[in-house]
């Protein structure tokens, strides 16, 4: 493996790991409020929430190219406020990540969330507990195996993200270029042996997500 | 039904001339994106005088090479560079005496027509203004391979490599500038003039730029050489000529000097 290979590796995994951090607060939040609270609109959020699940990522990559687009309305803002350039650069690449990783976050979280007996909560309650206290006491803890797989879901995504990405950050190498970039593009310029070689590196970290996913999520030992 | 129909009317076009005994033959002709809209227009006349269908997949010309050489069906190969035809011609994947270079062009560089940024020379490109210039890979794709060298030779490609965005093929990165999500780009000057959302900063003169050339050939393994060498022959008509030099290629009397 050559210099460039590690450091495209680096970098993939940090652009994962950096979407994952911003999946994690934002789908905790949302897959709660979906799953326990009552409010007008919620289907139609559950709805565009999911919908990067379901719409080819081209799509998806479209919409935010045209959002966050120098021109684009959010893009614009971005620019005139904080001077952030967002596409073709790294923090496209993040959001392109985040976007397509939050709606399997969030089915895998508010499904466990829904299984945590309020019971348990209430009883909490009247034992004296405030709110924060019960939910990281008690709700989040007994969520915990469909939060880890959501996270760990959520972080292989975007290791495997091609579609929205290439849209909004493009090919640049050393500053946008992530692993299934790499091997797109390997396999159009007919470096079919380094695409094989990215390929392995790709299935290699796929394998350790898995294998880390099921050792977290192994019961206790009593 | 009306979805039912389309697919099943996918079927046999797919596939090609497979009803070239009733004298309507599909010709599938793999060629360089910056030739996208002569070519459509030169492929129509065709169509209408001869019942012959012609399919067009235009693509970067490195792209359309390695799906050529990964065995896709194609008749005739019409690319941006001499390079990726060489190396089907090596490959022996082309019918020897078919190749012919004929077409020409020559790069410009373009800003957005509308709010683009002040650029009156390739060395405007290396001010602090522009932070972005989008051009075809330059590794592969024929356009960004030119626009390569010609930086080279003006002494600004170590200047500007760290501001390539580069893309799948010239016509992405005309698209790149039209929506103002880079500062500038390099393309063809034909590619220029078929948009009105980019204008042209600054040309490129023909004795400053790369040797750009067109070759186009038969392919070994076309599934209708008959009707691709009909229009093979089409393409270096006067009809066709004209078409080209309307939309701005310079054709030559002879191969490219």
């Amino acid at each position: 493996m050559s210099a460039e290979d590690w450091q495209l590796l680096w970098f993939t995994g940090r652009m994962a790991a950096l979407s994952t951090c911003l999946v994690l607060p934002v789908g905790l939040a949302l897959a709660w409020s979906l799953a326990r609270a009552r409010w007008r609109g919620k289907a139609l959020v559950e709805a565009l929430v999911s919908l990067p699940l379901v719409l080819p990522p081209v799509v998806t990559g479209l919409v935010l190219l045209k959002l966050f687009g120098r021109r684009g309305p959010l893009g614009h803002w971005l620019y005139q406020h904080l001077g952030w350039e967002v596409v073709f650069t790294w923090k496209a690449v993040v959001l392109a990540l985040a976007v397509m990783s939050l709606p399997l976050f969030v089915w895998a979280a508010r499904a466990s969330l829904q299984e945590v007996n309020p019971l348990l909560e209430q009883l909490a309650r009247t034992l004296g507990a405030g709110e924060w206290r019960v939910l990281f006491t008690i709700t989040l803890p007994l969520a915990r195996r469909g939060i880890i797989a959501g996270t760990m879901l959520a972080f292989a995504r975007a290791l495997g993200e091609f579609g929205a990405t290439i849209m909004v950050a493009g090919n640049i190498p050393g500053q946008t270029t992530t692993l299934p970039v790499a091997i797109y593009y390997s396999v159009e310029l007919g470096k079919d042996s380094r695409a094989w070689m990215l390929a392995g590196l790709s299935a290699t970290l796929a394998f350790l997500a898995i294998w880390a996913t099921q050792r977290l999520l192994r019961r206790p030992k009593r | 039904m009306p979805i039912l129909l389309l697919v099943l009317g996918a079927g046999p076009a797919g596939r090609g001339g497979e009803q070239a005994g009733k004298g309507r033959a599909t010709v599938i002709v793999f060629a360089a994106a910056s030739l996208t809209d002569c070519l459509k227009e030169i492929a129509g006349g065709y169509e209408k005088r001869t019942g012959d269908r012609v399919v067009l997949n235009l693509a970067a010309s490195s792209t359309l090479a390695v799906q050529v050489r990964a065995g896709a069906r194609a008749d005739l190969f019409f690319s941006a560079d001499e390079a990726g035809m060489q190396a089907l011609e090596d490959g022996g994947l082309i019918v020897k005496g078919t190749r012919r270079s004929r077409l020409s062009n020559s790069l410009a560089i373009i800003v957005a027509a509308e709010g683009g940024a002040e650029v009156n020379s390739p060395q405007d490109l290396a001010g602090a203004k522009i932070k972005r210039v989008a051009l075809g890979d330059p590794q592969a794709v024929p356009a960004g391979v030119y626009a390569r060298e010609y930086l080279r030779r003006l002494k600004l490609w170590s200047a500007l490599e760290p501001k390539v965005v580069p893309m799948e093929s010239v016509r992405a990165a005309l698209a790149a500038v039209e929506s103002g999500n880079v500062d500038a780009g390099i393309v063809y000057k034909t590619d220029a003039a078929v948009s009105r959302k980019v204008r042209i900063a600054c040309e490129a003169p023909r004795e400053d730029g790369p040797r750009i050339s067109y070759p186009v050939a038969l392919l070994a393994d076309a599934p209708q050489p008959e009707a691709a060498r009909g229009f093979l022959e089409h393409l270096g008509s006067e009809q066709a000529e004209a078409v080209f030099r309307k939309f701005g290629f310079i054709v030559l009397a002879g191969p490219v000097p």
